[in-house]
Formats: C-alpha cells, sequence, structure tokens
C-alpha cells in the first residue's frame, strides 16, 4: 500500500499483495519481485525484525498468527524474567548488559543466530544451506539477529531470518506446532548444543545475578519463581497475540513442576563452561553470598544469637572457604567443587551448633537447663540463650510455617486464562474445559466462605522475622552465649568437649550423586530439627545441607581424621 | 514426614484431594469447598491411566458437599450436575441417574420423573450399547414412578367411586400409567439382580388386573430362578401372595422352608412353626420343632413371647404326648452347652420376671422341661410366680414336677 513505483507494465499505480506477499498489479496482474516489507516493531517488544524476503517469512497466517522461533521464544521469557528482578530491586545492569550478553553468547555459540550459517536445518535442506551458490544468489543473505532486550538500544539493523532452509521447515511442522521449529527442536540431538529449556531460563537468571554478585542466592531465586514474583509457570501468557503457541511448543514451553535447585545448578555450570566464560567477579568478605554475610542473615532468620557469628567466622576461617578462590566460580575448571552459597553457609550454621551444643538429643538440654540456673542469676541485662526456649519458639513457629506451606502446595494453580491446545482440533474442547472449570471455581468458591482469595504475598528476603521489640521473650538475637560458654587461658570456649561426625567417610559423588545419604532415623531429633529449619528456609531436602556439612566436618577434622581413620570406625569421645 | 520441596502438577493434585477427603471426613464443607476450587483444574490434564479420573472424583465429592453444605440449595444442585453430565458421556446415564434419585430423596418426584424421561431419550453411538445397564435402570425407575401415579388415581377413583362419582379421564390416565409402568417394570425384573421393589410394584399392577397367573409366574421366577442371587424378600413375597390368595398349606409350607434354610431367624419364623405344628405329618411336625429352636439361636428373638410360646406349645404337646421325646433330645443336644446361659440364667429370670411374666411363663415352661425342674430359670420364676398367686404358675409348677423324669432323658 505504500507502493507507489509505477506498474512496468501498464504504468498504473494499483498494487496488491499476493499470498506469497509480493506486490502485483492489478489492472494487468504483473506479479513482480518486490516484496512488502515488513516493519514488525511490536514483535519482540523493542526488537525490530525487518525482513526482506521472498516471501519466505509468512506475516499473516490466517489465524493472525506470524511465524517464529522457539528461541525468539526463549528471549521472550528471559525478558521478562529480567524485568521482574529488577522490580525485585536487582540493578537493571543485569537485564540490560548481563543477561542480554550471555543469551547473545548463548545463540552464537548453539549457532541458532549471530552466525554467518545458522543452524535450523532439516536433513533436507542440509543441501540448500551448503550450496554456497544458492546462498550467494540470494538478494539478502541471512546473516545476523539483532536482538536487543532492552529499550534504549537505537535503531534496528536490517536483515535477519535464519536458514533459509525454514520454508521448508514451517511447511512441515506448522502441523506440529506453532513455533516454526519446534518439532525440530526437540529432535535434535543436542549433546553438543545444550538445548534450552524452561529450567535453563532460570539457570541464566541466576548467572547473571552470580556475575553481578546480587543479593540473592538461588534459593531466594526459586522461591520468588514458586511465589510468582517472577515469570516461569504459564510465562507464554506473555507472548503476543501473533505467536501462537499449539502442539509441540506445548512440550517446550508449559511447565508443571516447580523448579529444582539441583538442576538449575547443574544446568548453569553447564551453561558457564559451554559459553566458555572467564573466571567469574571474585566473591569477597563484602559480598552478601559470602558465607559471613550469608551466615548473619541466616543466624538472624533463625532467630539465634548475633554472637553466633563469631564462631561461623572463625569455622569459615579455619576451613578457608571464605578464600575469593574458593568461593568464586571457575567455568569449566572441574577440580574445583562449585559452591552452593545458601547451602554451605546453612551447613556452616549447623556446624557451629553442633560444636556448641553436640545435639546428641541430650547434651543440649543439659546446657540448656544449665543456662537456665545461670539466668537466675543474670544481672547483665541480656539473657543467656536456653536451647530449650529457642526450640520451643522456632518449633511452633515451623510448625505454622510449614502447615501453610502444605496447603499452599494443595492450592497451587498451575492453570491460566490463557489456555493452551495441542492442536486446532483439540482447540474447543479445551475452552469448553477452560470454561467448565471456571465454572466450577465460582461456584465452589461461594460456598468456600468468607475466605479471601490468597494475594500473593509481597516478596521478601526473609520467610521468619523476629523482632526483639517482642515483650514475650521470643527474639533470641541479642541473648548471650555465656552460659554455655567457658573461659580456659582468658579465651571463651565451648563447654561441649565433644563432636560426632555425621559420617566418618565421604561417598564418592561420581559413584552415586551424592557424598553422604541422610536418613531421619540415623540421626538425633536435634539434629534433624535444625536440618528441617534450614531446609524449610531454603526449600531444598535435608540431605543436600547435611551433604554440605559432612563436607565442612571432613574439613574441619581433616588431621585428625587422616590420623584416626586407620583405627577407628568413630570420633566419639 | 518429609516435606517435600518438589512439586509437579500430578503431585499437586493428589495432595489437594488429600485435603478435600480430611475435609469431608471431618463434616467441614466449607474447607472442602475451598479445596476442590484449586482441585478443578485437574479436569485440563490428561489423566486417562488412572482408575479414576478427576471429572468422576469432581462430580462425587461436588455432589456431597452440596448435599451437605448450608448454603446450596437445589437449584445449585441441578445446575452443578447438568454441568457433570456433559463432563463425561461414558457417566452420562450414571449422572442422570443419580440426579433422579436425588431428587426423589428431596420430594421433587415429577423433577425426577422429567429427568429420567430425558435421559431414556438420550441416544449417543456406540454408548447407548454401552450403558445399556443404566438405561435400564432409568426406564425401570420411571416405570417405578408410574407404578406411583397409577397408584395415587387408583387412590382418587376408588374415593370417587364411593362417592359416586366417576371419573373417566381419571380411568384412563391410570390405565396408561399402567401400561407404562408394566412394560418397564417387567423388562427389568428379567435380569438377575435384587429388585425387591420393582417387583412388589409389578406383582400388585397385576394382582390389580386380575394377571394372577403372571404375577404368581413372576415371583416364581424371582424366588426359584437360580440365576437370580438368593434373596429371602423372594420368599417372602411369594408367599404374602400364596396366603392372599388362599393356597394350600402344602405350597404356603413349601415356599417357607427356603426361606428359613436362608434366614432361620426371619420374622415368618413363627407362622411357619404355627403351620408345621399343626399339620398332620410327621416329618412337618419335625420340621416346626427344628424350625423353632433355630429362630431362638438368635439374640433378637429373646424377648420374643410369641416364639418362647410357639415352643412351649409344642414341646409341651411333646412330653404330654410321651412320644417323640427323642426330637427334643436331638434339638437340646448341640444348644444345652450355650442355652442356658444365653436364655436361662438367673439374671435373665428376674428381669424377665419384672418386665414381662408372659414372657417369663412361657420360657420358665420350656426350662423346666429342658433343664429340669431345679434349674436357676424355672425355680425362681415359678416361686415368684406362685408368690404372686397368679393361677397359671401353680399350674406350670405341677406340670413340671410331674413331668421331670423328661428331663433326665433328655439331659441324658
Amino acid at each position: 500500500r505504500d507502493f507507489n513505483e509505477r506498474c512496468a507494465q501498464c504504468s498504473e499505480v494499483n498494487w496488491g499483495l499476493t499470498d506469497g506477499g509480493r506486490f502485483y498489479c492489478r489492472s494487468c496482474h504483473n506479479v513482480t519481485e518486490r516484496t512488502r516489507e515488513v516493519v514488525n516493531t511490536d514483535f519482540i517488544s523493542n526488537t525490530r525484525i525487518q525482513t526482506i524476503s521472498k516471501g519466505l517469512r509468512k506475516q499473516e497466517k490466517t489465524d493472525g498468527g506470524c511465524e517464529w522461533y522457539v528461541c525468539e521464544g526463549f528471549q521472550l521469557v528471559l525478558k521478562k524474567q529480567a524485568e521482574a528482578l529488577e522490580a525485585l530491586g536487582v540493578c537493571p545492569q543485569m537485564k540490560d548488559e548481563i543477561l542480554c550478553n550471555f543469551w547473545r553468547r548463548y545463540l552464537q555459540k548453539s549457532k541458532q543466530a549471530y552466525c554467518n550459517r545458522p543452524a535450523g536445518e532439516t536433513v533436507k535442506a542440509l543441501s540448500v544451506c551448503d550450496s554456497s551458490t544458492d546462498v550467494d544468489s540470494e538478494p539478502e543473505r541471512p546473516s545476523l539477529l539483532h536482538l536487543s532486550l532492552s529499550e534504549s538500544e537505537g535503531d534496528l539493523q536490517t536483515d535477519c531470518s535464519f536458514a533459509s532452509s525454514t520454508s521448508r521447515v514451517s511447511e512441515s511442522t506448522s502441523v506440529c506446532s506453532g513455533s516454526v521449529d519446534g518439532s525440530l527442536y526437540l529432535m535434535k540431538n543436542q549433546r553438543e548444543k545444550l538445548r534450552m529449556t524452561m529450567p535453563m531460563t532460570l539457570s541464566f537468571c541466576y548467572m547473571a545475578l552470580l556475575w553481578l554478585r546480587e543479593p540473592m542466592t538461588l534459593s531466594d531465586l526459586l522461591r520468588f519463581v514458586v511465589e510468582g514474583h517472577i515469570p516461569y509457570l504459564n510465562v507464554f501468557q506473555h507472548f503476543p497475540e501473533k505467536m501462537k503457541l499449539c502442539g509441540l511448543d506445548l512440550k517446550i514451553f508449559c511447565v508443571e513442576s516447580w523448579p529444582v535447585y539441583e538442576e538449575v545448578y547443574n544446568k548453569m555450570l553447564e551453561l558457564a563452561a559451554f559459553l566458555d566464560l572467564p573466571r567469574f567477579p571474585d566473591i569477597t568478605d563484602s559480598c552478601f553470598l559470602h558465607p559471613d554475610m550469608l551466615c548473619m542473615k541466616y543466624l538472624m532468620e533463625a532467630n539465634l544469637p548475633d554472637e553466633l557469628h563469631n564462631w561461623t567466622c572463625r569455622v569459615v576461617k579455619k576451613i578457608c572457604i571464605g578464600e575469593a578462590d574458593f568461593l568464586t566460580l571457575v567455568p569449566g575448571n572441574k577440580s574445583t567443587r562449585n559452591v552452593k552459597y545458601d547451602v554451605l553457609a546453612a551447613a556452616v550454621i549447623v556446624v557451629v551448633l553442633k560444636l556448641l551444643f553436640l545435639l546428641d538429643d541430650h547434651y543440649e538440654w543439659l546446657l540448656s537447663d544449665f543456662a537456665e540456673e545461670s539466668n537466675k542469676n543474670n544481672k547483665e541485662g541480656r539473657p543467656y540463650f536456653e536451647f530449650k526456649k529457642w526450640y520451643k519458639v522456632i518449633k511452633c513457629s515451623l510448625d505454622v510455617e510449614q502447615k501453610k506451606l502444605d496447603e499452599e502446595r494443595a492450592k497451587y494453580l498451575w492453570r491460566c486464562e490463557k489456555p493452551l491446545f495441542y492442536s486446532a482440533k483439540k482447540k474447543s474442547k479445551v475452552l469448553k474445559r477452560r470454561q467448565m472449570v471456571v465454572n466450577l471455581q465460582n461456584q465452589f468458591g461461594k460456598l468456600s466462605g468468607s475466605v479471601q482469595p490468597a494475594e500473593k504475598p509481597k516478596p521478601s528476603s526473609f520467610q521468619l522475622s523476629w523482632s526483639e521489640e517482642n515483650t514475650d521473650g521470643s527474639c533470641f538475637h541479642g541473648h548471650s552465649l555465656k552460659g554455655i560458654l567457658q573461659e580456659k587461658c582468658g579465651l571463651l570456649t565451648a563447654m561441649n568437649p565433644a563432636y560426632w561426625l555425621c559420617t566418618v567417610k565421604l561417598c564418592t559423588e561420581k559413584l552415586c550423586g551424592h557424598l553422604a545419604h541422610y536418613r531421619e532415623v540415623d540421626f538425633p531429633q536435634s539434629y534433624h530439627f535444625v536440618l528441617r529449619l534450614f531446609s524449610f528456609l531454603l526449600r531444598i531436602q535435608p540431605s543436600y545441607i547435611h551433604d554440605e556439612v559432612c563436607v565442612i566436618e571432613h574439613k574441619l577434622f581433616n588431621k585428625k581424621l587422616c590420623k584416626k581413620s586407620k583405627y577407628n570406625t568413630g570420633l566419639r569421645k | 514426614s518429609s516435606h517435600e520441596h518438589k512439586l509437579n502438577f500430578k503431585k499437586s493434585k493428589e495432595v489437594c484431594l488429600s485435603y478435600i477427603q480430611d475435609a469431608m471426613l471431618q463434616k467441614q464443607w466449607k474447607r472442602a469447598a475451598e479445596f476442590l476450587t484449586f482441585y478443578a483444574e485437574s479436569l485440563e490434564k490428561d489423566f486417562s491411566t488412572q482408575y479414576m479420573g478427576p471429572s468422576e472424583m469432581i462430580w462425587r465429592i461436588g455432589t456431597e458437599i452440596l448435599c451437605h453444605h448450608s448454603h446450596s440449595s437445589m437449584k445449585e444442585f441441578n445446575s452443578f450436575t447438568e454441568q457433570m453430565k456433559t463432563l463425561g458421556v461414558k457417566r452420562y446415564l450414571k449422572v442422570c441417574l443419580e440426579h433422579a434419585f436425588h431428587l426423589l430423596c428431596n420430594g421433587l418426584i415429577d423433577e425426577a420423573y422429567q429427568n429420567l424421561s430425558l435421559a431414556e431419550s438420550w441416544r449417543f453411538g456406540e454408548q447407548t450399547a454401552i450403558q445399556d445397564k443404566e438405561m435400564k435402570l432409568i426406564q425401570a425407575y420411571r416405570g417405578l414412578l408410574d407404578y406411583y401415579s397409577w397408584s395415587k388415581q387408583k387412590t382418587i377413583l376408588l374415593e370417587h367411586g364411593q362417592d359416586g362419582f366417576e371419573d373417566l379421564s381419571v380411568e384412563q390416565e391410570m390405565h396408561s400409567c399402567f401400561r407404562k409402568a408394566a412394560v418397564n417394570l417387567k423388562e427389568i425384573i428379567k435380569i438377575p439382580g435384587v429388585w425387591d421393589l420393582f417387583v412388589k410394584c409389578y406383582v400388585d399392577l397385576l394382582e390389580f388386573y386380575g394377571d394372577h397367573n403372571e404375577a404368581r409366574q413372576v415371583l416364581n421366577e424371582y424366588a426359584y430362578n437360580s440365576k437370580f442371587p438368593a434373596n429371602p424378600n423372594a420368599h417372602v413375597y411369594l408367599y404374602q401372595f400364596l396366603k392372599r390368595h388362599g393356597e394350600s398349606k402344602k405350597s404356603l409350607i413349601s415356599a417357607l422352608k427356603i426361606l428359613h434354610d436362608i434366614v432361620p431367624s426371619h420374622e415368618l419364623m413363627i407362622d411357619f412353626n404355627t403351620m408345621l405344628q399343626k399339620s398332620k405329618k410327621r416329618k412337618k411336625r419335625r420340621l416346626g420343632l427344628e424350625v423353632i429352636f433355630a429362630a431362638l439361636d438368635y439374640a433378637g428373638w429373646k424377648e420374643n413371647v410369641k416364639a418362647w410360646s410357639c415352643l412351649a406349645r409344642q414341646v409341651k404337646q411333646i412330653v404330654i404326648s410321651e412320644k417323640h421325646l427323642d426330637w427334643i433330645k436331638q434339638e437340646w443336644n448341640s444348644r444345652k452347652d450355650w442355652w442356658p446361659a444365653f436364655h436361662f440364667s438367673r439374671y435373665l429370670a428376674k428381669r424377665n420376671w419384672q418386665e414381662n411374666e408372659s414372657l417369663s411363663y412361657e420360657k420358665a415352661l420350656v426350662a423346666g422341661i429342658l433343664l429340669g425342674k431345679d434349674c436357676k430359670y424355672f425355680k425362681y420364676v415359678s416361686h415368684q410366680g406362685c408368690k404372686a398367686q397368679v393361677k397359671r404358675f401353680r399350674i406350670l409348677k405341677k406340670f413340671v414336677n410331674k413331668h421331670n423324669p423328661v428331663y433326665l432323658r433328655i439331659s441324658g
């Protein structure tokens, strides 16, 4: 319509568009080679993709959709996630620079874009792609895909298109997926290429957060995802109307389980190596992720005395896990064990508690009684910490919170208003079902009584909080450890002289995937309780923390272990 | 318990379901409704591998909640059930049937009738054949409701008849109801099953229109066809029919014989025993004794005066005639170890005497014969009776004393 040239044949200016997207003269039906220039500004918001091609890219399908590629979908997902993180307080640099560049690098490395011979070929089309004459003869060679995640980017670049073979791809796959390469995506042999998945988007996010050393641990991130503050479940709702999802796209973009810590973490490591990233910025003792800092945070959250921080720092120092070299991620380096900062900090606290209280279901209570006695004569203004009191308070809160969490699990809603269907045939059935579900929800919702729909809780870094202003004495931050310490040679040491190791020998991770095997029945209940507490805070299984505790203990008692391993099977004094 | 921090759709809905079940068991209907709203979306997922899918769960749970919830109404229930009908074509007729039951339980007979009629006209390819059983039931219940209308009209007619009115239209309608009912009821009772209600109604119809042969045939089939599950009621109905029509004692007895075999404690055993006692045939009288002893084995009969009087009468008669004492011996043999404690304890003697003199009289007679004049029961009751100067107890005492040797022969 903006085409104002005169027709070569009849010199009229009366153009229409063929199905192939080419202009033809309505007067004399002369078909030109010129095709409609499409500036699609709203496609991936602020990404401008301009295609001048031989109608290879059909803009308007009958259902108002357009062609899109799977990685475009993921790009959108990442963008949404980055925006959400920014809203949570992460610095904008993450979205505009770091994540963006990681993603570009990924596309490059996996040959989905940013290269001369983009991937996406079928076996048939391989020949087309390979023969250089074909490629050269096209007026516009497919080259770079310019993508921008940021609004501040300048004007678009020109051409882009994926492999010219996509036309064949689209014909054969448009039936099975809304995206152009959906079926290809799932079929490909992905061993070298590290195929993108929904959980991997979180790996990307975490990697970017780690690079920037943002004060958000992986467990925080995943918790925000589950709580709905970061788009993950049903993120396809945010895709533009034109990007239709169906068929195999569902397998790629639909999520039906909560992200798993281990999976996201391991994928991140793989990704970092795949992208050939250099050593990440150092984690120093002023970083949030440093064990000293995280321990402080977790001590506060666990309502433990601030004084314990001294002890955690001592342990950290003793086993050298506060060193930048230990803590910083070096991708691809298989000799160092990679650090899970949150789990590490929690484990340190557990070890400290074991050092001071033994946690053998016996000694900690004795010590508590002793502290209680001392408290009677305590004139220092700060009460001595009593394990028993702390246990009661925490157990109560933990049980309440756990119960809430369990109910939330039961009430978790997986579907959203934008229903997905595998194929057009199923569409009406899916929509009918959706309507029925909505009806049922309304009908029984009314019968639920005055229960308000649960509002999304505001995202918070702390799940449990304790205030010293509470007069009921339920806050233990300011309590003193004097009740359980004794003076020896001018130093305060623990009264507890003993320690028990969680395991005498660490397993080989390669063989069974774990360093230790945790069974609740094998260990004291107090120990299990403490594990349970941190398991709840971090939303991971107690066994992960237990593994880490074992590692720390082995580092801490390394010398003793080496000496005695020949003679004993236990180190209980 | 291990609190998993993993979760997927399937597990999430399993957990949700367990919350619903807990709430329902504790009759917390609001809470159950609340969790059902979260469970509803499981309809959008394919659970075809499971034995019982979410749509059936939701139907059953939703029905329960709507039945019990204080704020629920019939209107809500109806709208919900209509939705459930569309959910699963394989279950359509079942839902219709249960819907009708629910309406009937709430006294909405016309609505139930409409529902059943609508369901009857449902056709859905091969599903119609597959759901044949449910269809038959639907037709049967509709037939039942037809019977119910017929019955009402019959009553009206009879009243009008008494008043001297003649009402042709009512009569016609009544006959049409009869036809509709008869057709459907006849169909269902052909299929082996327990159809007490249908059989009764059908027989009632047949009797009214004078088709006694058909009625007898139906009842015989119902009672004696081995394909049908053993059903005491079948024999009861047959017996009642035969009695109504003045059939011979022989046929009555044969009808009750099987009932005795199946349910020795049935209330008709008294009638049975009475008939048998009077019989001229020795075998029958012998059977009579067996029947009454068997009935009194059951706790429900312990305080039944009539039963005891039957036994007492027969025992007395045998003792006086001095013939067939071995019958009593045979019957008593398997009971002598536990009947004394069961029926003739001193505690019971006291209680029976206080609460029911006639009962104690009859029992005392039996006890006296079976256990001798020195048994606790007889001693106590006869003593009390004589003390109270009730004539029959004096006679009783004399009688038992006179026939005490009999006891020795029985117990030996």
